[in-house]
């Protein structure tokens, strides 16, 4: 995916000279660097997911231990895909996405242009500004419940500060219309420092040169923001969004703590429904058969993102 | 200073700073009422309307650390005078302290499990990057693709089988368990990283080394692995990151013995129900050691978090 | 003087045993909450006598079953001892997770007939109804509610209700007068600040507002199946009672409640009671002992009762817990050891008195017990009205499948309550059915 001119280079590294090293040879020096990693992969990562495509066909039930185990076919896929409540923890996950998404590449950027002036103090500015994300998903879904309260939280009243208007008149967390963006709001704060940094990143990799040649072109600033920044920021404003969205499709923690999922199930994303299935419910088999479809989803959406990104980059 | 064309005039140098300063205060202030709460009494915490000035305690902290349990009056009256200031603290609310908190533990079940699975994913990841970089690997690019891909899964999918084989291997609540996978979990990404860094160490160093006599193994340890050291760092401080905050895989894999501080903090109570400053008093501990690592290596996060796409 | 000979015996056989086995890291897991904390406390007994350590793993509510079944399933040997909830015993039992304590109790001379009946159906046995015990009652617990005295002592309030109401204002009779009443303080000026009605159970992930809504529903004529074909759900858990019952609660949500309170439960109510949003809250009993002692609203301030009559008869959700021996434990006559140590008449006692609601008739039946705190007499009414949920192996997934339906209804207000429990019915047939029960 990411070639560099390093990659030709070792490549190239002359066989004979290999050929010459004492010890071990390089072939075997290979393989045991790379083995233990691969092992572990296989059996951490690769090993499970056989285990579970496999129990995916069958009625498992990890708290039953006693009951036959049946081989049902497709009828756990069948389940799940027909279910309306799947669809629902679908929309409220693509919801979720889509906005974290949006609202962090605009502000993340925003911020990393503005940074990138490099006025006195941006040093100091970048470090406060990304503490959030430093914090542990769990702990800030758990202690934005507390700053949510509309009596005795914070953002109520910070809300109203400036809005006008009495802090209990709204709830974040209680109303269906505004709980979805509870967690949107949640996330952003602790994720946009993220996407920041990557378009800080990818500012900071624009060399002056072209902004000078650009300028003796008399090309406005707004010119050259169109035609310079965007285009040379677009693969890290990318890589941004493939990484938050690999990140929020698995989203568990921090909306688990914040909502819980209610209410009703306006917040219920696929993770949280999915440990419904697998850890409450004991479903081991059904849950298994939603995982597959996750992974599926979730690989296909990137790999098909990925090649856009290469293609981008190859520009 | 030099005049270039390039450079932003002063006012807007003021206006982008105006700015930014403006979200940075904005966004620290959840962060600044998590570590006012800490120092509020469990009264004061709660107060309705919430209060900004307040009269400073450690009381969270001392709730933080220790349990307690509320006895009545002739009860308390018979216990013998306080021996510590702590121990005075908690008497005032009518309670006495019947032992420590699992707070301590679950701490040091971060730190082992947190610093464990970095420690070994640096040294799998290094070893795995450097072949990556500098041998020819049967299928290179597709196992590369594989080893990004598991990052991919949801820890709870993942869960379900990881769940089932740890119960099979006596894994499950293990401090090994928990770093296995931690490691696994982060391999992916320090691979990634650590080749691109490798990727930048000229071969010519090593081929230097090769013709003066060192065996391919010593040219990695004396003249790779220092020159990479940075680079090994800064992944270090994304792999710590990630298995100092894991929730997911936590909450579901371990219990009394491993289990780590981020499903815990959220969980402490206090006497009487729930107790923010306690509960904010960890959240602060918690976030220090990160937080210091941070600014340390400040000037690294960049080219960490590009996933080493970053080319100076 | 019989039972205090066989004390003296058990004591001594207690003192015995601990002579002879060897000393035993002993781990209790039980929720964290403050019971927990006063078993620490008092457990500091059994250590001196019996030369055993004990270490405690606490888990709050919200949390609970989850880590603690989970535990189980896996097997795990963490806990020896499990004061597991009420609803576990039918998957403690026909799981395997905990031993059978007949014998035991036999062998020792602990008889259920000394335990509260409701606790002994409702904590120790499985199959209800039949003399087959999986744990010993250890924590008698039941949802009630907790009000401002010294609110509803303020004559200017007084009046103006009794001018709204035309009668007193004083504890409701009924759901309606408590409905009444928390509108009644909805919105309402005290000292300066808005107060709220009531704080009540809509916590969704875990099972808090089926512990909450569950006392409309019973009252008003809820049924968990026919009396005389358990599995039978038609017409009873969706009945037009149920319906009005469900209605009732979202009504007392809607109109009663503090701003934000969608996602509460025990912690969050006392929470909103201590801070003063509150004229009333929905909560279970072990919580009493921690407003009493409350700088805010204890010393008299605040006030109990039962959970009000319904139109269809006087119901509250039983709370509370067996303590059980875990059978994948390897020091289980260490366990038993200490369960036979709680059951002692004494110990029972201490128990109370350091906040623990003690499930001992000689404990609870003592003459003084009614007068001992201001709470005590409202936890003995509510105690002989108690209801509980299923406590079926499969009970995970019908409190699931209730939580999701009722919060959908009464939170997020989609749908009707018929639509509701009519979803409801064919969510718990579809389990009964993967069950094998019907």
């Amino acid at each position: 995916m990411i070639h560099t001119p390093m990659d030709k280079i070792a490549k190239a590294t002359p066989e004979p000279m290999a050929r010459k090293v004492r010890g071990l040879s390089d072939r075997t020096i290979a393989w045991i660097f790379v083995a233990p990693s691969i092992f572990l992969l296989l059996a951490v990562n690769i090993f499970p997911l056989i285990w579970t495509i496999r129990l995916s066909f069958t009625n498992y039930k990890v708290n039953r231990p006693n009951r036959e185990i049946d081989f049902v076919g497709l009828r756990n896929y069948e389940r799940i895909l027909t279910d309306s409540d799947t669809w629902m923890t679908m929309q409220a996950t693509a919801h979720f996405l889509i906005w974290t998404i949006v609202l962090q590449v605009l502000i993340g950027f925003a911020l990393a242009y503005l940074l990138n002036m490099k006025f006195k103090g941006n040093d100091m500015w970048t470090t406060i500004i990304v503490f959030p994300m430093m914090l542990s998903p769990a702990v800030v879904g758990n202690f934005w419940t507390f700053l949510y309260q509309p009596q005795i939280g914070l953002f109520n009243y910070v809300v109203t500060f400036f809005t006008g208007g009495d802090p209990s008149s709204f709830s974040m967390i209680g109303d269906v219309h505004l709980a979805p963006w509870a967690i949107v709001i949640a996330d952003t704060w602790m994720w946009t420092p993220f996407v920041m940094l990557i378009c800080l990143a990818g500012l900071r990799s624009i060399p002056d040169s072209i902004y000078e040649a650009a300028e003796c072109d008399r090309a406005s600033k707004w010119r050259q923001f169109w035609t310079i920044t965007i285009p040379m920021a677009l693969p890290f404003l990318m890589l941004a969004v493939l990484f938050r969205g690999i990140e929020n499709f698995k989203m568990f923690d921090l909306v688990v703590q914040l909502t819980g999922g209610g209410p009703g199930n306006t917040t219920t994303l696929t993770s949280i429904d999915l440990k419904r299935e697998a850890f409450e419910k004991w479903r081991t088999g059904y849950s298994s058969a939603y995982a597959v479809i996750l992974f599926v989803t979730v690989f296909g959406l990137a790999s098909i993102y990925v090649k856009a990104l290469n293609k981008v980059k190859e520009r | 200073m030099s005049f270039s064309v390039t450079e932003p005039s002063n006012r807007t140098k003021w206006v982008a700073g105006t700015a930014v300063v403006l979200y940075a205060v904005i966004t620290i202030l959840p962060l600044m009422w998590i570590i006012a709460t800490g120092f509020k009494s469990p009264a004061d915490s709660i107060s309705y309307p919430p209060k900004i000035l307040f009269e400073p305690t450690l009381e969270g902290y001392v709730n933080l650390f220790t349990q307690r349990t509320r006895l009545n009056e002739e009860d308390l009256a018979a216990l013998p005078p306080p021996e510590t200031w702590y121990d005075e603290m908690v008497r005032e609310q009518g309670q006495v302290i019947t032992g420590a908190s699992r707070y301590g533990e679950r701490f040091m079940n971060s730190v082992i499990i947190g610093f464990g699975s970095t420690f070994l994913c640096m040294v799998l990841g290094t070893a795995a990057a450097y072949a990556f970089s500098r041998f020819r690997v049967p299928l290179k690019d597709d196992l590369l693709f594989f080893i990004l891909s598991t990052r991919m899964m949801p820890p709870i999918a993942v869960a379900i089988p990881i769940f089932l084989m740890f119960r099979q291997l006596g894994l499950n609540d293990t401090h090994l368990g928990m770093i296995l996978l931690y490691t696994a979990v982060n391999l992916s990404l320090s691979v990634w990283l650590l080749k691109g860094f490798i990727d930048e160490i000229p071969v010519e160093y090593e081929e230097a080394a090769l013709i003066d006599g060192y065996t391919r193994f010593q040219a990695f340890y004396k003249v790779v692995l220092p020159q990479a050291a940075t680079g090994i760092a800064s992944t270090a401080i994304f792999c710590l990151i990630f298995a100092w905050n894991e929730y997911a895989f936590a909450v579901l894999l371990t219990s009394g013995t491993a289990q780590t501080a981020p499903p815990f903090i959220p969980t402490i109570i206090g006497v009487g129900g729930k107790d923010w400053p306690a509960v904010a008093a960890g959240a602060t501990i918690f976030l220090v050691p990160v937080m210091v690592f941070t600014i340390l290596l400040r000037k690294h996060l960049l080219r960490g978090i590009t996933f080493g796409a970053v080319r100076k | 003087m019989k039972t205090q000979l066989k004390l003296s015996v058990a004591t001594a056989a207690v003192m015995a045993v601990s002579g002879a086995a060897s000393a035993e890291d002993l781990t209790l897991c039980w929720a964290s909450w403050d019971p927990a904390n006063a078993l620490i406390e008092l457990s500091k007994d059994f250590e001196e006598k019996s030369g055993h350590t004990m270490n405690f793993e606490f888990v709050p509510w919200p949390n609970f079953a989850d880590r603690m079944l989970n535990e189980l399933n896996s097997g795990g040997k963490l806990c020896d001892l499990m004061i597991g909830d009420s609803q576990w015993i039918g998957g403690g039992a026909e799981n395997g997770h905990y031993v059978k304590l007949n014998d035991f109790f036999d062998a020792e001379g602990i008889t259920m007939d000394d335990f509260i009946p409701a606790t002994v159906t409702g904590y120790a046995e499985w199959p209800k109804n039949t003399p087959n015990y999986w744990a010993l009652p250890a924590f008698g617990d039941v949802v009630g509610w907790t009000y401002r005295k010294d609110w509803f002592e303020r004559p200017e309030l007084q009046a103006e209700f009794k001018e709204k109401y035309g009668r007193d204002l004083d504890v409701p009779n009924s759901l309606d007068e408590l409905k009444d009443i928390a509108q009644f303080f909805q919105g309402r000026d005290i000292d300066g600040t808005t107060v709220y009605g009531a704080a009540i159970y809509t916590e969704r992930g875990s099972e808090g507002i089926t512990m909450g809504v569950t006392n409309a529903l019973y009252n008003y004529g809820f049924e968990y199946g026919n009396p005389d074909s358990p599995y039978e759900l038609d017409g009873f858990v969706n009945s037009e009672d149920a319906v009005a019952g469900l209605e009732f609660y979202k009504d007392l949500y809607d109109t009663a409640t503090p701003p934000g309170s969608s996602n509460w439960y025990m912690g969050e109510n006392i929470d909103a009671y201590k801070s003063g949003q509150v004229a009333l809250q929905m909560n279970f009993a072990f919580i009493w002992p921690g407003v009493e002692a409350d700088a805010n609203v204890g010393g008299g301030k605040s006030g109990y009762f039962p959970n009000p009559a319904g139109p269809n008869g006087q119901f509250a959700q039983l709370g509370g817990q067996g303590i059980s021996v875990v059978s994948y434990s390897d020091k289980q006559d260490a366990a038993l050891e200490y369960i036979k140590w709680f059951a002692q008449p004494e110990i029972q006692s201490r128990w109370w008195e350091l906040g623990g609601y003690s499930a001992l008739k000689a404990v609870v039946e003592d003459p003084g017990f009614a007068t001992s705190q201001p709470y005590a007499q409202t936890f003995l009414d509510s105690m002989a009205i108690v209801k509980d949920f299923w406590a079926e192996p499969a009970y995970a997934e019908l409190l699931l499948a209730m939580q999701q339906r009722v919060h959908d209804y009464v939170i997020a207000g989609n749908g009707t309550a018929e639509e509701a429990l009519n979803g409801l019915v064919d969510d718990w047939t579809e389990t009964f059915e993967d069950e094998g029960k019907i």
